[in-house]
């Protein structure tokens, strides 16, 4: 079953079927896949009232292409009335008093939201493992992560619980557990989506995006989600493009760049042969294969590991328990309290990273660590500058390796870390990248990395789109779906 | 390969932990310490790069920082914002007393 937009939209239009059997559908579906553990939050009766009400509007006229869909929103999204957890205890029953901007564009589009996706917590995490309401479940081998830290709207998308969803992406988080799962997600520029509303973790790397089964849905829901917004401050106030009108264009005389450092040691023989097999189709619908080099991406994660928790242990310093979130019931004095409850609150790799960042933004080594790797970033961008002097877009794979083993690296902070080797140099310099499926290993998905000029989704959604047209990777499902 | 910046033990992960209000039991600090010293290691390849003279980039050139006239924009209910702190009353947070 290929569960599209596209084609949910063409029987809606055509009558075939209702958003609320739709909606019906997608609960039903995900009880069956409980296992997977992909949500942490079913809306059930908005769900089907919102559904009900998206089909009294089509039957008024004037319905969009999202109208009446159902989508999930990963945790880290706040929704007005519906608990936010953002995986933590600490908002383990944190009810948000309003939408974020993301959530609150999609609604208007029509989209109805189904329930909240399971994540890692506070989305620092790269299978999903962090959770405080436990791992999800790859669907391609239950006894595998699905990476993340989006890795419950990834789960769900590749078991078409939902057609979408939505994810953020501070160092790789949708484009890594896209890549797992096997589905298609797409980081915007940085500015490209608000990031009002959205729980913050590194709040110049954090970006919110769309994933779903192909290109040609991403693009309808990045419509949907991007503009600018004035409640975010660094929201870029520049036109949307309408990303599905641009998708069709022959990739004849396209030049693709080849990055070296994504094809070197470390990564897996047979991602690389499913990667550069994706770069033959892309050969032989016209594209150029130019090498090219980004000599500073080897320091990215060195650079990111600063960079990112130094953020993290500012934005997560509201936590006190005094305003909203979790309390430790017994304490003696006001330090008390703040110890008991971020301890805890927080889980072990939050804790870890709240540490880390705070150490390096701490007297005596700020400038060792903090402007050290403000400095490194700023030749990570300029690596991708120079390299797309001579190239349209880069591509290379997603992630050195498919889906691991639960338990696998959980225990080994740096080996995860090492995961998201050739995402987090794309955040760092804040451009957009898209994660397709390319293929598989041993019976694993594989994901193709697409990286584009600052503000150039449509570029990258239409190679990815052009590259379906000719390939039915995402069209693949797990067995038993 | 390091280059040559420090490894922390239970000590220094004690203070950090102060500085970031995180209460650590003794073996969470021991094995937070051996955690950080080993992602301190990964960190230290930064040292690899020469960067004198480079301008240090705190988010990517584009997106800018904008600042909005000093008005309000929103307004969500008080009551509705108080409704989800742990312990209130009257309009007020409540927290341990802290003056005499």
């Amino acid at each position: 079953m290929t569960l599209t937009i596209t084609k949910i939209a063409e029987d809606l239009a055509a009558g075939r079927c209702s958003s609320r059997e739709l909606v019906d559908d997608a609960l039903a579906r995900i009880k069956t896949h409980a296992a997977l553990n992909a949500f942490i939050t079913l809306d059930e009766d908005a769900a089907r009232r919102d559904a009900q009400a998206a089909d009294r509007a089509r039957r008024a006229g004037g319905a969009g292409i999202l109208a009446g869909v159902p989508i999930a929103h990963k945790d880290i999204f706040c929704t007005a009335g519906v608990k936010t957890t953002c995986a933590s205890r600490m908002l383990a029953e944190f009810v948000p008093p309003y939408d974020a901007t993301v959530v609150r564009k999609m609604k208007a589009a029509g989209c109805v939201m189904v329930g909240k996706t399971n994540m890692d917590e506070f989305a620092m995490g790269s299978s999903n493992e962090t959770s405080h309401f436990g791992p999800v479940r790859n669907p391609w081998d239950h006894k595998r992560v699905p990476g993340g830290s989006s890795g419950g709207s990834a789960a769900a998308v590749a078991a078409r619980l939902v057609p979408a969803a939505t994810g953020t992406d501070t160092g790789g988080s949708i484009r890594q557990p896209a890549a797992l799962c096997g589905i298609t997600g797409l980081k915007p520029s940085y500015g490209r989506v608000s990031r009002y509303g959205l729980i913050a973790f590194a709040s110049s790397l954090d970006q919110a995006g769309p994933m779903a089964a192909t290109a040609e849905d991403c693009a309808h829901l990045l419509a949907a989600m991007a503009g600018f917004d004035e409640r975010d401050a660094t929201s870029l106030d520049a036109p949307v493009p309408d990303y599905a009108a641009e998708l069709g264009k022959d990739l004849k005389g396209l030049r693709i760049g080849v990055v070296a450092e994504h094809f070197a040691k470390g990564v897996e023989p047979k991602v690389a042969e499913v990667v550069r097999e994706a770069l033959r189709e892309y050969e032989r619908q016209g594209a150029r294969l130019v090498d090219v080099s980004l000599p500073n991406s080897a320091h990215a994660v060195p650079c990111y590991y600063v960079l990112a928790p130094a953020e993290a242990s500012s934005n997560l310093a509201r936590y006190d328990g005094v305003r909203y979130g979790y309390r430790a019931p017994e304490y003696q004095d006001l330090e008390d309290m703040y110890k008991k409850t971020r301890s805890q609150g927080f889980g072990s790799e939050v804790k870890r990273r709240i540490m880390v960042g705070t150490y390096a933004l701490s007297a005596g080594y700020y400038d060792a660590y903090y402007v050290k790797a403000l400095k490194l970033r700023r030749l990570i961008a300029d690596d991708f500058a120079r390299a797309f002097e001579q190239c349209d877009i880069l591509a290379g794979p997603v992630s050195p390796s498919t889906a691991f083993a639960l338990g696998a690296k959980n225990t080994d902070p740096v080996s995860m870390y090492l995961n998201d080797i050739f995402t987090i140099p794309v955040n760092l310099a804040g451009l957009p990248a898209l994660s397709l499926p390319a293929g598989f290993a041993d019976g694993l998905p594989v994901g193709l990395q697409l990286i584009g000029r600052y503000l150039d989704e449509a570029c990258l959604l239409n190679a990815a789109h052009r590259f379906q047209q000719a390939t039915d990777w995402h069209a693949r499902v797990p067995a038993g779906i | 390969m390091t280059y040559g910046l420090a490894a922390l033990d239970a000590k220094d992960i004690e203070k950090v932990a102060h500085l970031a209000r995180l209460g650590l039991s003794g073996p969470e600090r021991e094995a937070y310490a051996q955690d950080l010293s080993r992602i301190l290691d990964l960190v230290s390849h930064m040292n690899a790069v020469a960067t004198d003279g480079v301008v240090p980039m705190t988010h990517p050139d584009a997106a800018g920082l904008r600042l909005r006239g000093d008005k309000v924009e929103q307004e969500i209910d008080r009551d509705q914002l108080m409704a989800v702190a742990p312990q209130a009353r009257d309009g007020l947070y409540l927290v341990p007393r802290v003056i005499e």
